[in-house]
This record gives C-alpha cells, sequence and structure tokens, in this order.
C-alpha cells in the first residue's frame, strides 16, 4: 500500500503495446524440450552403449571417416547458413536464397552418407534389433537424421515463402527459428559424433 | 474371456496384419462381453440422440464456427473443462465396476469381471483419470483464468492453443474407441516392461496406449510452452513477476514442469512403441535390455506430473482463500518461493516409487529424504492459508467449503505420503492398499477438491451467472464423505497387508472393509450427480443468479475487472497495474470503466486447422494400432501437409475497428446499469 | 451428540482393533522393525498435523462472516515472526524425520546381514543364514533350497530365529516378493538378482505373494510360508525330497509355462546349476548365458561373427581354462601354444533330451 493511488484514467494504457518476440521464446522453449529428448536418449545410450549382447561393438562397425565426412557437411551447413541470415538482414533476397540453396545441399548430403551408413550396417546383419547397443545407436542417430529431415522440408518450405512473400517480418522469424534449429541440429550432432562414435570407437 | 487367449495375456489382434485392413476383424467387437455390449449400444444411442438433437436444432454451424475452430483462450479453456467432465463419467465409471467387484470378490463371490477385463479397467481408469480427467481439468482453468488475470487478450500462440487443445481431445478418442475396438492395456496406468513388451502383451492394448498418450503428450507440451510465453511476454504493463497473481505464478511454474519433463515421457513411450513396432532390446529381457530403465524414465516424467496437477490447484486456493476472507493473502512471498521450492524439487524425488527395487540404502535414504523435504513447502503453504483465515471475515460459500474440505482432508494424504517416503515403511505398505488411499487422497482431496473450488468459484465469469449453491453443497458433503468412506478402509487394508489391483481374494475377512470402500464410491457418484445437477439447476435458474458486476464475490485479481462473461477481447483497453491484487486496487482506488476512447484491437482469426491435423492425427494412431500401414502413412503425410499448407496463410490476424468495440462496451455498461 | 460419539467409536472400532492388521504386528524381527518406524514417523508428524487441523477448524468457526466479535484486519498479509514459524516447525519435524531415515534405512537394508534375531536376541555369528532361492514364475513361486538339494511351488518354510537370506529373479516380468509377517518386499526381475534378509520369530502359517501386478494370473499368485522349529523344518524338508521328480532343465522349461493358481508340488531333486542358469536366462540351451554375455561385451563385444554365432562364447569360462574366452576374443595376447575354442564347449548338464540337442544348433 506504498504505492501513491493513481487517477482512474490511469488504469489503462492508452497506447496498445506491440506484442512480439514471443515466437523466439516458444522456439526457444521448444528447442529445449527437443534437448530433453535427445538428453533422454543420450542417457539411455549411455546405460546400454556398451550392451552390444555378444555383437559388433563400434570398433566392428563405424567408418570414422565417413562420419567426419558427413560431420563437416553438417558443420558447413550451419556455417553458410548462417551466412544466409546476413543476407536476410542486408535484405538481400538473392544472396539469401542462394546461400539457403547451399545450406540445403550440405544437408541433403548428410543425409544421403547417413542412409548409406544405415543400409550398410543393415546388410551387415547390425540391425536394431540385434543387441541394446544397437538399439540405442539406431534409435539415437535416427531421431537426429529425422530432425535433419524435418529441417530440409521446412527449408524448402520457406524458400517457397520467400519468394511469394519476399522478406517480411513473418518470414524473417520463420527465417530466425530455422536458423535456430538448425544450428540447435549441429549441436546436437557434435554430441552424437563425440559420444557415440568418437568414444564408441575409441574407448 | 474369449480374448485371455492361450496364454492368458491380451492376444487381441495379435495376428498377422491384412494389407488393407490391418488386423482389424469382426473379432474385435466386444460381443463376447454382455457389460462392454451393453455399454456399447448405450454410448452409441446416446451418440445418436446428441447428434440428432444437434443436427435438429441446427447447432452444426454453430459448434463449428464459435467453438470447434475458436482460438479464443476463453472457448478452448471451456472445451477443456467438457472434455474433463465427460471423461471423469468414463473415469468414474470403471473406478465403480472396480469398488464394486472388489466388493463382490472379497464376499466369496466370483465377482463379475474376469481378471483379464479387471486389469483393463484399473489400466483404463488411471490413464483417463490422470490424462483426460485431471490434465484437461487444470489445463483449462489455466488457459481461461490465467490470461485474464495478467490482462492480455489471448495466449501468445492461439492456433497452437486449439491444436494442443483437438490433440488431447485426440488421444481420448483413441481411449475411448479401445473400450470398443478390440481391447485396452491391462499393464497398469504406467506399463511397466517387460509385461507392456511385445512378448507378454502381445494384443492393441498396449498400442492404443502408447499412441493414445503420445498424441495427447505432443499437445500437452505445446500447450506448455504457449503458457509460458503467454506469462512471460504478455503480462499488463507494470505487472512485474511479483506482482502476479498466486495462480498465475503456479501456472508458470507448473507449466516449466510441463515443458521439463513432458519430452521425457515423450521419448520413454516412443522407446517403448520402438520395442514394440520395430523390435529394438530397449526395455526387453534379452540381448542387452533393461526393463530398470524404463521404470526410472517413466518416473522422472511420473513424479512431477503429481505437481504438475496440485500446483495450479494450489493456485486456485491462494485466490479462493483470501478473496472468501476478504483478507489479503498471508505471505506472497512465501507462497511464491514455496512454489519455486516445490517446482525444483519434484525434479530429484522420482527413485520413491521403487525402494523396492533394490538400490541400496544410501540411494534410497537419498531420495526418501528429498521427497519429505517437499513437505516443507508445502506445509508452509499451508500455514499461510491458515493465516490468510486468521482476522478475516470468512464467508463460507461453495468454494470455500472445498477449501476446508481439501485443507482438512490434504494433511491426511501429505502425512501418509511422508510416512510412504520412509524407505523401510515403504517396504511394507508399497504397492499396497496403503498406498492407493494414500495417492487418491491427495489427488481427490487435493486436486479435485480444488478442481470444483475453482469451478464454483470462476463459473459466474465464465457464464454470467453463478452456481446454484445448494447443489454445490450436496456434492460437496457427498464428495467429502463418499471419500472418506472409500478410502479410510483401503487404509485399513493396505495395513492388513492386501496388495493392490487384486481381482480375486483367498478368504472373506476384508469383505466389510471393501464393502464400506463400495458404499463410498456411491456416495462419490451422488457427489457427481448433483454437481450435474447443480449446472442443470442453474442453467434453468440463471435469470435470478445472474452476475451484472462482473465481480459476484468481491475478489482481488484483474479477471473481475471485466464483465462476465468478458467479451472475446476480453478487455478494451490493457489494463495498468500498480499492486499485487491489481482489482482489489482499483476497487479501492474508485474505479470507473472507461465510456469512450477505445482504440482498435488486434486480435487472430479463428481457423480449422486444429480440427483437421488432430482428425488426421486420431486416424493415424488407430491406422497405427491396427497395422494398417497405407492409412497411417496417408494421414502422416496428410497431416504434414496440411500444417505446412497452414503456414502459408499470412493472414491470420485482423483489428477490430473502434466501433465494435465502442459498441460492445455500450452494451455491456447497459447490462450493468439495467441491474 | 451423544448418538454421534458413539458413531465415531464404531467407525474407528475396525482401525484400532488391530489384532488383523499385519503390517503393524508381523511375527518377523524385520517386520517389527518396520512395523514401528511407521508408528514413530506417524506420531512425530501428527505433532504438526494436529495443530494444522484443529486451526483450520477455529479459524473457520471463529472467522466466519457471522461473528461480528472477531477481530478483522484485511490488509495485515504479513509478519516475520509468523513466517519464521510456518518454515522453521516443518523443517524441524523433517530434520528430525530424516535423521530417522537414514538410520533406519541402512539397518532395514534388505541386502545387509541381520544386525540381531528379535529385541531381546543377539544374532550368532556362528549361524549362517538358510540360503533360499526365488524364482518368480507366471504365476507361481519357485523355492530352491540349495543346501537340501530340493526345491518347492507355492510353498515355502523357515526355521524360526535362523537368518534366511533370500535371492530372488524372475523368469518374465516384474514381481514383488511379499511375506508381510516376515519384512518388506523386494522386485523379482528377470535377469537380475536381488537379495532379502529376513527373520520368523513365532512359528505359524503365513501369507505371501506377488505385491506387483504381472498379468491375468497375478491374484492367485500365493504362497503359504510357514514359520517352523528346527525338528519340523527337518520333517517338511525330508517330506519335500520324498518326492521323486527331478527339476532338472527340461521340468523347469515345463514348469515356466504359464499357469494360474498352481497347486503346491514338491521336487526331491534340483539340477546343480539350475538357479544360475535361470538367473542368467540361459535355461534352454541355444541361448548364451547372460554372464558370458557380459563378459564378452566387456571386452570389446563379439565383432559381427557374434551377430551370427552368438553360441560360439557359451560356456567357454571354466575352473579349468579361465582364460578361454578372453583369448578367443584377443587372440593376439594367447601364449604362443594355446589351442583356441573356436567351436562350442561340449554340454555341460546331461543331456536329458533330444530338445536341447536340436536347439544347440541355432
Amino acid at each position: 500500500m506504498t504505492d501513491t493511488t493513481p487517477d482512474t484514467a490511469d488504469f489503462h494504457v492508452v497506447e496498445e503495446e506491440h506484442h512480439d518476440g514471443g515466437s523466439m521464446l516458444g522456439f526457444w522453449l521448444y528447442l529445449m524440450s527437443d534437448c530433453l529428448i535427445f538428453g533422454i536418449l543420450f542417457a539411455v545410450h549411455a546405460v546400454v552403449g556398451q550392451r552390444y549382447a555378444a555383437g559388433p561393438s563400434p570398433a566392428d562397425l563405424f567408418e570414422i571417416d565417413m562420419i567426419l565426412v558427413s560431420t563437416f557437411m553438417l558443420l558447413f551447413s550451419s556455417i553458410t547458413f548462417g551466412f544466409a541470415v546476413l543476407k536476410m538482414y542486408e535484405k538481400n533476397i538473392r544472396g539469401m536464397t542462394g546461400w539457403l540453396l547451399v545450406t540445403l545441399v550440405f544437408g541433403l548430403a548428410f543425409l544421403v552418407l547417413e542412409i548409406m551408413e544405415f543400409s550398410h550396417l543393415w546388410h551387415l546383419g547390425a540391425t536394431p534389433m540385434a543387441s541394446a547397443f544397437l538399439s540405442s545407436f539406431y534409435f539415437l542417430v535416427g531421431t537426429h537424421g529425422l530432425h535433419v529431415t524435418a529441417g530440409c522440408i521446412w527449408l524448402c518450405v520457406l524458400l517457397a515463402q520467400v519468394r511469394l512473400h519476399g522478406i517480411n517480418d513473418a518470414n524473417k522469424t520463420r527465417i530466425l527459428c530455422l536458423s535456430l534449429f538448425w544450428h540447435f541440429l549441429d549441436l546436437i550432432w557434435i554430441g552424437v559424433f563425440s559420444f557415440v562414435y568418437l568414444a564408441g570407437v575409441l574407448l | 474371456m474369449a480374448s485371455t487367449g492361450e496364454l492368458g495375456r491380451g492376444t487381441m489382434g495379435a495376428a498377422d496384419a491384412h494389407p488393407l485392413w490391418g488386423k482389424l476383424s469382426w473379432d474385435v467387437f466386444p460381443f463376447y462381453d454382455p457389460i462392454l455390449l451393453g455399454t456399447f449400444v448405450a454410448v452409441v444411442v446416446l451418440g445418436l440422440v446428441v447428434f440428432a438433437a444437434v443436427t435438429r436444432y441446427k447447432l452444426w454451424g454453430y459448434l463449428w464456427h464459435e467453438w470447434f475452430t475458436s482460438v479464443d483462450h476463453k472457448k478452448i479453456g471451456i472445451m477443456y473443462m467438457v472434455l474433463a467432465v465427460v471423461m471423469l463419467l468414463r473415469g468414474f465409471a470403471d473406478a465403480l465396476l472396480m469398488r464394486g467387484h472388489q466388493a463382490l470378490a472379497s464376499a466369496g463371490y466370483v465377482g463379475y469381471l474376469p481378471a483379464y477385463h479387471y486389469d483393463q479397467v484399473f489400466t483404463a481408469h488411471g490413464v483417463i483419470m490422470i490424462f483426460f480427467v485431471a490434465m484437461p481439468f487444470i489445463t483449462g482453468f489455466m488457459n481461461y483464468i490465467m490470461p485474464l488475470q495478467i490482462g492480455a487478450r489471448d495466449v501468445a500462440f492461439p492456433f497452437l492453443n486449439n491444436l494442443s487443445f483437438w490433440l488431447t481431445v485426440s488421444g481420448a478418442i483413441l481411449i475411448m474407441f479401445s473400450l470398443f475396438v478390440g481391447e485396452f492395456a491391462a499393464t497398469g496406468w504406467l506399463a511397466y516392461p517387460p509385461l507392456s513388451g511385445l512378448n507378454f502383451s502381445p494384443g492393441v492394448g498396449m498400442d492404443y496406449y502408447l499412441w493414445s498418450l503420445n498424441i495427447a503428450g505432443i499437445g500437452t507440451t505445446l500447450s506448455g510452452i504457449n503458457l509460458i510465453v503467454t506469462i512471460v511476454k504478455m503480462r499488463a504493463p507494470g505487472m512485474t513477476y511479483m506482482k502476479m497473481p498466486v495462480f498465475t505464478w503456479t501456472t508458470l511454474c507448473t507449466n516449466v514442469l510441463i515443458v521439463a519433463t513432458f519430452p521425457v515421457l515423450t521419448a520413454t513411450l516412443a522407446l517403448l512403441t520402438a520395442d514394440r513396432y520395430i523390435g529394438t532390446n530397449f526395455f526387453t529381457n534379452d540381448l542387452g535390455g533393461n526393463a530398470m530403465m524404463y521404470v526410472n524414465l517413466i518416473w522422472i516424467w511420473g513424479h512431477p506430473e503429481v505437481y504438475i496437477l496440485t500446483l495450479p490447484i494450489f493456485g486456485i486456493f491462494s485466490e479462493v482463500v483470501p478473496t472468501f476472507s476478504g483478507k489479503r493473502l498471508f505471505g506472497y512471498t512465501s507462497m511464491v518461493y514455496a512454489t519455486c521450492v516445490i517446482m525444483i524439487l519434484s525434479y530429484i524425488v522420482w527413485l520413491h516409487h521403487f525402494f523396492t527395487m533394490g538400490a541400496g540404502a544410501d540411494v534410497n535414504s537419498f531420495f526418501g529424504i528429498t521427497t519429505m523435504i517437499i513437505s516443507i513447502p508445502t506445509g508452509a503453504k499451508l500455514f499461510n492459508w491458515l493465516f490468510t483465515m486468521y482476522k478475516g471475515r470468512i464467508r463460507f460459500e461453495v468454494p470455500m467449503l472445498w477449501v476446508i474440505g481439501f485443507m482438512l482432508t490434504f494433511v491426511i494424504g501429505g502425512m501418509t505420503g511422508v510416512l510412504l517416503a520412509v524407505p523401510p515403511a515403504d517396504y511394507v505398505l508399497h504397492n499396497s492398499l496403503f498406498l492407493v488411499a494414500h495417492f487418491h487422497n491427495v489427488i481427490i482431496g487435493g486436486v479435485v477438491f480444488g478442481i470444483f473450488a475453482g469451478i464454483n468459484f470462476w463459473w459466474p465469469k465464465a457464464f454470467g451467472f453463478k452456481l446454484d449453491p445448494f447443489w454445490g453443497k450436496v456434492s460437496f458433503w457427498n464428495w467429502l464423505i463418499g471419500f472418506y468412506l472409500a478410502f479410510m478402509p483401503l487404509y485399513v487394508l493396505g495395513l492388513m497387508g492386501v496388495t493392490r489391483r487384486l481381482s480375486q481374494f483367498e478368504d472373506t475377512v476384508y469383505s466389510a472393509y471393501f464393502f464400506m470402500a463400495a458404499i463410498g464410491s456411491l456416495l462419490v457418484a451422488f457427489g457427481i450427480a448433483a454437481f450435474i445437477i447443480q449446472i442443470v439447476v442453474s442453467i434453468r435458474n440463471k435469470e435470478a443468479l445472474r452476475d451484472t458486476t462482473g465481480d459476484p464475490w468481491n475478489a482481488r485479481t484483474l479477471e473481475w475487472s471485466t464483465t462476465s462473461p468478458p467479451p472475446y477481447y476480453n478487455f478494451a483497453l490493457t489494463p495498468k497495474v500498480y499492486q499485487l491484487d491489481a482489482w482489489a486496487h482499483m476497487k479501492a482506488s474508485g474505479y470507473v470503466p472507461p465510456k469512450a476512447g477505445f482504440r482498435k484491437i488486434h486480435m487472430p482469426r479463428y481457423t480449422a486447422s486444429g480440427v483437421v491435423i488432430a482428425a488426421l492425427a486420431t486416424m493415424m494412431g488407430f491406422a497405427l494400432v491396427w497395422h494398417i500401414w497405407w492409412l497411417s502413412v496417408s494421414t502422416f503425410v496428410g497431416a504434414i501437409a496440411y500444417a505446412i499448407a497452414h503456414t502459408f496463410n499470412y493472414d491470420q490476424d485482423y483489428y477490430v475497428p473502434v466501433q465494435e468495440v465502442a459498441d460492445i462496451e455500450q452494451g455491456r455498461a447497459q447490462v450493468g446499469a439495467a441491474s | 451428540m451423544r448418538t454421534l460419539r458413539i458413531l465415531f467409536l464404531a467407525l474407528l472400532l475396525p482401525i484400532l482393533g488391530g489384532c488383523e492388521m499385519v503390517v503393524l504386528r508381523p511375527a518377523g524381527d524385520v517386520a517389527v522393525q518396520q512395523g514401528q518406524l511407521i508408528v514413530y514417523a506417524t506420531v512425530l508428524m501428527l505433532i504438526v498435523i494436529v495443530p494444522v487441523m484443529a486451526l483450520t477448524v477455529f479459524f473457520a468457526m471463529h472467522y466466519r462472516e457471522s461473528n461480528q466479535n472477531a477481530s478483522y484486519a484485511p490488509d495485515w498479509d504479513h509478519s516475520i515472526s509468523l513466517e519464521i514459524v510456518v518454515w522453521s516447525v516443518p523443517l524441524a519435524i523433517i530434520i528430525c524425520l530424516a535423521g530417522l531415515t537414514w538410520v533406519a534405512t541402512h539397518r532395514l537394508e534388505p541386502y545387509n546381514d541381520l544386525r540381531r534375531i528379535s529385541e531381546v536376541q543377539e544374532i550368532d555369528r556362528n549361524v549362517t543364514p538358510m540360503q533360499i532361492q526365488v524364482v518368480a514364475l507366471d504365476w507361481k513361486w519357485l523355492f530352491i533350497y540349495p543346501e537340501y538339494g530340493v526345491a518347492s511351488i507355492n510353498e515355502v518354510a523357515g526355521i524360526v530365529d535362523r537368518p534366511i537370506e533370500f535371492t530372488l529373479t524372475s523368469e518374465t516380468v516384474m514381481n514383488s516378493f511379499y511375506i508381510p509377517a516376515l519384512a518388506g518386499q523386494i522386485y523379482a526381475m528377470a535377469g537380475m538378482q536381488t537379495e532379502l534378509n529376513a527373520v520368523i520369530n513365532e512359528p505359524g502359517d503365513y501369507e505371501g505373494f506377488s505385491a506387483n501386478y504381472s498379468g491375468n494370473g497375478f491374484s492367485q499368485m500365493r504362497f503359504r510360508f510357514h514359520g517352523l522349529s528346527q525338528t519340523d523344518f527337518d520333517a517338511w524338508i525330508s517330506k519335500v525330497g520324498a518326492d521323486t521328480r527331478q527339476l532338472d532343465r527340461l521340468a523347469y522349461i515345463d514348469l515356466a509355462i504359464p499357469t494360474v493358481g498352481h497347486e503346491v508340488e514338491h521336487y526331491g531333486a534340483v539340477e546343480s546349476d539350475l538357479w544360475d542358469r535361470i538367473v542368467n536366462r540361459c535355461v534352454d540351451r541355444g541361448t548364451l548365458c547372460a554372464d558370458d554375455m557380459m563378459m564378452v561385451d566387456a571386452l570389446g563385444g563379439g565383432g559381427l561373427a557374434g551377430l551370427t554365432d552368438r553360441w560360439r562364447f557359451a560356456d567357454l569360462c571354466t575352473v579349468d581354462d579361465p582364460r578361454a574366452l578372453y583369448y578367443l576374443l584377443r587372440p593376439e595376447l594367447a601364449p604362443a601354444n594355446t589351442t583356441i575354442a573356436a567351436s562350442p564347449a561340449s554340454p555341460v548338464t546331461p543331456a536329458s533330451s533330444a530338445l536341447f540337442d536340436d536347439e544347440a544348433g541355432d
């Protein structure tokens, strides 16, 4: 009761405030919830990642050179997405579209490499059914792969929307959200690469 | 029972899938079971009557345009409540079936439910009551009340809100389907593997469980994100965090818990789904699987879930007690801190659900003690409500009755809860009826009583007239006495060493207690009936019960500063806040509602996308349950395509012209003047 | 008012009766201590619960609207001293309770050996606990007495005042082994071994059951626990031993077929390594034992060959040749003159049936 009592008229805002920035916060929260899903999958991998059921271990399965190549695909795609965002701030539609397309190509290349790896392992007989380690490996890496797939589809949709409407406020927010998503997936992949592949092969 | 199969496990739909029909066949309909068939016929008849009535009075257009496609947080909130009441009837029917059956079975009769049917009933009861009754109730409250309390026009993402609601409905529809098409899980409500794995539950019941919870769970997560952003970004100017109403605070904490735990549920159920659909070995007995991992993961979600349900209820009490005591809330700051402490602590107690797994004395006592620590902030909250009543002028309206009932009942549940947190005591009481009595004590005595307090408190805000107090009191006393009759005997039975989930008994020494419990559940049934009668009577007498002031209880927070019911834009002019209990402050300062100076208002458009996407998700869930692969893929692709198409619509909001606002406000002022 | 009081007492009577409340009046010392703990903890909590309930009723009555004599302070919402009380009273109770919990949990840890026989009787360090191996099957309990080489279904006996050490596992799903009169429960899980130490102090016939829902026959998954004197126990064991049947791997596989409400059965003999094979999930000869599998995994997995032929790692670790598995997986580390086992070891148990030999191939 320490406040001075204002006039009745002061109980209202005269000029309506414009609410924005909610989308970015909401998307951050979504990413955190997604991060938890990956957190659980990493935790599961920590529990069962060495239960090979007398079957193959990472050292028997992974070709670390190829994984390194696909890691670089994803890292490069993050950089090119960064360039695209810079072009967006310059309102340079052509430049931005170009960099987004490069990002898409890197993303697709990553996916192709992953599919090749999975089918190679499958043909060796190392299926998700073979051991808890393989179940967890396929599920963790596959979930990341599905996210990248979703990111690629989203990228295509955004390219169409930018073509239709240019760089307006709505599209700007969407591009920034996708950019967050993309960098987030990159970060997760670094976890996958070091925790699943590198540690698996080296330890 | 025809479906028990060779091993006595649920095997319905364990057959190979037909390319077109999947595992569906005529045998999946429950023609073999008179209880189910009777229910089925009754539901179909009732459904046809409702359908015919809606068609006869040409209400489809109204429902579609005004409700189903609405993005108005108030309408969505009300729809959540309707869903919760409908599912409460289903969940409670299961409870009556169980109480009746156990009363018979403990008296030496066979009872009317074969074990396999009984197992489905208690599983469905738990799942429905938690996911499709308690959750929609509290989400409904948070949706309806919170934006009004912070002076906002809607939530941050109105379309997402609509989608979240329909995804919850989608989960509920799948569970209702399982009653008549196939079977439901017979695993207990948390479906521990390996029992819930493919080896021991080959039927479709577990698949219904998984897809229903996964679809509904996604809706809940989205809703959690939505409400957090709303609170963080859309509070009225001047409303700092420490000036937010306590209900808004508890809503914030609850939604933080939702966003921090529902992904765990999603991931855990996804792993179990993979075990069942792909044949992975996460939770199997062989090839390195580890079922204990599931038990840990599911409770990492499951324990915070208890507080997701409880915290908003504490918020409701924190609004009701000051209002009906005619006082400011005692110890606002410690109330807020208590809420936050509970939120954080609820994350580090999960292991107390399985002390008997043999984790060792150090681990067990750690989790036992963290559990007890939660009772400190909870106790502080109770004291704060007590001291809010101290030196007050308490009006015993129906919401306040529920609060008193809660305070007396909840402390007993809290006490038995702390008792169960002592590991060696838990060794003898775990999984017993003592435990069942405990969690019903806190969920009915806490959550359900709070829900009824909230409904009676905010009904006039939502509909413009109060609820009939006589039937409200009838409902309260039936619930209160029914609760004690139903669950005090279960405490005793637990101390007599009776475990839960039994459908047959060896001797008849327990029958008196089970009989008492059955009587209690009948009283609760009267309580529910009285609640429905209360609504019907109130609607018929609504002119007599009409609230023209917008503030029938002389309450303290912003939702009471607008009319009852509020206009769709909530506030003609956004309020400005100076103090805690903003509306009490406004009233004390001689506030007069504005007559002029309105501005155009920015509002979201209604959209059908949420309904369509959720309908496709329901079909996808059903197709996945029955292994109808073509339908699963096409509905999944359809839902994604529709969602993408939705993003191509950039015209998702509009401005309400000043004239329209002025007209509506004029009309509201006249109603007020006529009173 | 008088009738109300009588009604109240009538309601309390069954609660106060207590003679049937086995959890509070058990016959085994571990359960006795657990029951006492319930009472202590409840009394401790009532210190704060009772005043809260009394205050609730008192405040609700006294500050009702119609009582205009009561003081009214609409803006009073804060008091440092009351806040301190509000937080410190529950805190004090919980500190006491936490101390009690820590001590009691460590003293009553089911894996630890008992510290006493009963309140009045110290433990005799020369008496070893009786070993009983417990297997939860669908839906019955198997008890193996390794000291006597006998087994029984749905019936188990212990000697009064002699400690018992149960080791438990499950064949299929999770169950909880619980004899309320004896001691608290512990889970029995497939591929896991849990342990429970207990003692029975009074002779008698007690009830035991699964306290964790396990499927269709769960309600009938009950057994009797007999607390017997030494002589009665010897008589009981010889009765069990008199049964001519042997519980070998084949008999066990038959037994593992789900049944509901299984009758009490006895086996006069038990195959020696059956328990180990149940725990390691390799009663069926076609499967690799879990301990072998874990050994292979600890050595870095069995390679791609292990995908098609896990059986090659079976039964390699024996007392005679403890490093055989190690050398198979790490041939480069084997001494030069070692012959590396490359084919399945010969069956270690009597090949009592063609079934086993058939399955050995896959």
